[in-house]
């Protein structure tokens, strides 16, 4: 199936390829640049590209400033945390759709996916009066409660996708050699299924870190995580633009990072496992 | 496939996950349908009346709606329309054998990672800025005088930020699925006398149609809710130019405090969505059969 | 101990009945194959045994005691699975330790037994290897090690030969069957191979349809098969059916006569007919001869024969060895 490409066009293609990926990255690319320029190098005409006085000062002064450990701790408790609680509750939900599947499983899945597509502003008002009467507004454990309800769906959906490949035969096995459920789920499904389990987290972990309707809705200062912390940047400390761009290159890093990992992952977690 | 045992075990597992979700939707959903018929404002505690219809008039005879309902298929719409044609685009390039292949896909997909309030703020005001902004200095460069983009263009603005952060989710699915593609049946078009031409529109835009399908459904959601885009670039302006329908309800709700007004509103907006979650379903369960 | 006895034991999925009432007795240490079509009921009946199915209705005693609401891992059965299922996490000695791991066994003693086991099967130098670099027959036998170790009542067997080449099929039947005799361990073997139903058991069970058709020693279902199903399916080369006068002539609707019990002349026979296809085997001759009243026989020859298509032949039988079949497809004794 391989057949030979000309070089000649290979080189073309390979030109081409580069100028559009780079035109894409560029916003990103720039912002990181930007961060190591003085405020006064960040908006010179004509700018800068390479050639500054590199400097940390102001990775240094958004960390003075705002605390920026802080609300990356927030970030971090919140994302993992509420993956965390989803994977407790979406395994063993998992478990009983691929491997005892009844006649309304179809059905449970689909309407699992569909509270998915319950537009967040049509329960905003509830959830903000709740959360006021329960004191959980401005906290990690309210967004955690919120963000693996909203992302619940998504777990289970993967985590299904990616049991439904393991031979219930297997299951079957252990249950002949005595392994009572929990067993069954802890020494065999589990182990077998690391792969699946830990792309799912990835992408939840994603998908958390940047959610941006309720972080930005149910916090405040004090559980704010990156994103309603960025957000405070609007105006008009948004127009410093280097200290704005070291606290985006800080924000987004390592959810870039974790994202290129799991890149295969993400497009049959987000495609429900209509694409592979 | 299962005993009587395994079945009781199921179905206690699989509750957890039900019943949470089933409170998810029904508490806050029959609240906001509740609230929705009173009279109801926070700065005016203890003055809830029923009003039945009222809110839901004001809401949709209210001129604010049908621009924020037009701004909202706009931006989908637009946002659909240039991550798909440039996905397919992108797509069939990166497909192609060339140096750095790995490299180039990691710089592609890398703005589907970047949080929405980062994307938008630093577009506005990196780029779009007109007085600091880089496209004012391409301008400037250029001699043309620069464009305030928020200020004279904020939906289209907002479209090209929303559709950079979504351009690689659909090219990643789209090369994906063109990957799948089985080099033999393109084969045999080459033997059958089909052009590269021919050969993408009978058998490689046929071979996508499905994943079309579902970057469209998916990325319809997302778009219907888009928000913290619009928060921080242009609050919704100027006046209601760059309102859709999840920001109105927003505004009316967290900012005038509007309870009722608000609720009304979110429920059409729960009735937009339904109509185009019903299509999706539909097609996810198609494809749960193949 | 390991005797089985299923009484009036049905299975439905839904609104179809799998399996209508059936009764069966499996004496210990007997090695019993359920054999018979894909689709016949074989397997499902192999799992209610097991307990990964529910019965509908009817009850399965093993060693007397009532175990139909037994769950698999408390009815003390061992089972190997077409599949093999191994756990392609664990590495071989794991993999045939884990039952002993479920019971509760320590560790010393764990080691011991799965080092005995590897020890019969040919293990050893794999226990430390992961089922996913093992050739198809050496990870046959790590599933089999695990169905081993614990001594069970009974090892169930589902179709676990189909997944691997021919070669390797005749050594393992070989191998199950040493295994068989060194244990007497109750062995149920389901198949749809009659080669392998006749060469390993003590009794086949003839399954239709959910239905038993006939249950006995190999050599008494060859040589008396109950119905036409049952005289079809076992033997190879299937045995040779007519209908007609030729049956009509011995009170008969159907006749049939095996390949092996025909005898062939060039001069003169019961049956004229012309050589279609010849294949040569070496250690025997298929003949596929087309007889002139319109029907077609196969003939099994010993040796070499020196027929090709298109030779006019005549055939034969013992009366004695053709086996005669009412209009239901029943014998006639």
């Amino acid at each position: 199936m391989a057949r030979a490409v000309s070089t000649r066009r290979k080189l073309a293609v390979t030109l081409i390829a580069w100028g559009i990926g780079i035109a894409i990255f560029f916003p990103i690319l720039w912002t990181i640049l930007t961060s190591f320029k003085t405020e006064a190098e960040a908006v010179a005409m004509p700018p800068s590209f390479l050639f500054f006085d590199w400097t940390l000062e102001n990775y240094h002064e958004v960390q003075e400033r705002s605390n920026y450990f802080r609300h990356f701790l927030n970030s971090v408790i919140i994302s993992v945390g509420s993956t965390l609680v989803g994977l407790v509750i979406a395994i063993p939900a998992a478990w009983s759709m691929a491997f005892v599947p009844g006649k309304r499983t179809k059905d449970v899945l689909m309407w699992m996916l569909s509270t998915k597509m319950l537009p967040p502003v049509g329960v905003l008002i509830p959830i903000y009066l709740l959360f006021r009467d329960f004191g959980l507004l401005d906290t990690r454990i309210g967004l955690v409660i919120v963000l693996t309800l909203i992302n619940l769906p998504i777990i289970v959906w993967m985590l299904y996708t990616y049991f439904k490949e393991i031979p219930s035969e297997i299951l079957e096995a252990a249950r002949m050699d005595g392994a009572g459920l929990r067993q069954e789920i802890l020494y065999v499904l589990t182990p077998m299924a690391v792969p699946g389990i830990a792309s799912t987290l990835l992408l939840n972990i994603i998908l958390a870190w940047n959610e941006a309707f309720w972080t930005l809705n149910l916090t405040a200062a004090k559980a704010a995580p990156l994103t309603a912390f960025i957000a405070s940047y609007s105006s008009p400390e948004g127009l410093f633009y280097a200290k704005l761009s070291a606290a985006s290159t800080l924000a987004i890093a390592p959810i870039l990072i974790l994202g290129w990992f799991s890149q295969k992952q993400l497009v049959r977690g987000l495609t429900f496992g209509a694409v592979k | 496939m299962s005993t009587a045992h395994s079945r009781a075990a199921a179905k206690a597992m699989i509750s957890p996950a039900v019943l949470l979700l089933l409170c998810w939707m029904i508490v806050p959903l029959s609240m906001t349908v509740y609230f929705s018929f009173l009279s109801y404002n926070l700065l005016m505690p203890g003055m809830e009346d029923w009003i039945g219809l009222t809110n839901y008039e004001y809401f949709l005879t209210d001129p604010a709606f049908f621009a924020a309902l037009s701004n909202t298929l706009l931006l989908v719409c637009g946002v659909l329309l240039i991550t798909v044609v440039g996905g397919i685009l992108l797509a069939l390039l990166l497909d192609q054998p060339f140096f750095g292949q790995g490299i180039v896909r990691i710089l592609v997909i890398a703005p589907f990672f970047v949080m929405p309030t980062v994307s938008a703020l630093v577009w506005k005001n990196m780029f779009m800025n007109p007085v600091n902004g880089l496209f004012a200095y391409l301008a400037k460069f250029l001699g043309l005088a620069p464009f305030d983009f928020l200020a004279h263009a904020p939906l289209l603005s907002i479209i090209l930020i929303v559709a950079w952060g979504w351009l690689p989710f659909a090219t990643l699915i789209l090369l994906t699925a063109l990957q799948s593609l089985n080099p033999e049946e393109l084969e045999a078009a080459e033997m059958d006398g089909a052009g590269s031409l021919s050969r993408f529109f009978y058998i490689v835009l046929p071979h996508l149609a499905r994943a079309v399908t579902v970057v469209v459904l998916i990325q319809t959601i997302f778009l219907l809710s888009v928000f913290a885009e619009i928060l921080v670039t242009t609050n919704g302006g100027p006046g209601t130019a760059s309102t859709n329908i999840t920001y109105l309800v927003y505004a009316q709700s967290l900012l005038q405090f509007d309870v009722g007004g608000g609720s009304a509103g979110g429920i059409v907006a729960v009735v937009l969505a339904n109509i185009v979650a019903f299509f999706l379903m539909r097609m996810i369960g198609k494809n749960l059969e193949a | 101990m390991g005797q089985i006895s299923l009484t009036q034991v049905t299975k439905s999925f839904g609104a179809t009945e799998v399996i209508p009432p059936l009764d069966l007795e499996i004496n210990d240490g007997e090695f019993v194959v359920f054999v018979g079509p894909s689709g016949c009921g074989k397997s499902t009946l192999l799992r209610l045994i097991a307990g990964l199915e529910d019965v509908s209705s009817g009850a399965i005693r093993i060693d007397g005691i009532n175990a139909t609401q037994l769950p698999p891992a408390r009815r003390g059965l061992a089972m190997v699975f077409q599949s093999y299922a191994l756990y392609p996490h664990m590495s071989v000695r794991k993999n045939i330790a884990f039952p002993l791991k479920m019971a509760g066994l320590p560790e010393d003693e764990r080691n011991r037994k799965v080092e005995a086991a590897a020890k019969v099967l040919n293990l050893t130098p794999y226990l430390e290897r992961k089922p996913g670099q093992l050739s198809g027959g050496q990870r046959q036998r790590v599933a089999i090690g695990r169905a081993i170790v614990r001594e069970p009542k009974a090892f169930l067997f589902d179709e676990p030969l189909s997944n691997l080449d021919a070669a390797l099929r005749v050594n393992m039947r070989l191998e199950i069957s040493e295994l068989h005799q060194s244990l007497k361990t109750t062995m149920v073997y389901v198949t749809h191979d009659q080669v392998e139903a006749m060469t390993m058991a003590d009794k086949i069970v003839v399954l239709q349809a959910g239905r038993i058709e006939q249950v006995g020693s190999p050599l008494d279902l060859y040589r008396a098969p109950a119905n036409q199903f049952v005289a079809g399916f076992i033997g190879s080369p299937r045995m040779n059916f007519l209908t007609g006068p030729d049956a009509v002539a011995v009170g008969a609707a159907t006749i049939g006569v095996r390949p092996e019990h025909l005898s062939l002349s060039t001069t003169e026979g019961r049956w004229k007919g012309r050589v279609g296809v010849a294949e040569h085997l070496g250690s025997d001759t298929f003949l596929h001869v087309h007889i002139d009243t319109g029907n077609s026989m196969t003939v099994r020859l010993t040796g070499e024969a020196a027929l090709k298509a298109g030779d006019t032949v005549y055939l034969s039988a013992d009366p004695q060895r053709i086996h005669r079949f009412n209009a239901n497809g029943l014998a006639i004794a």
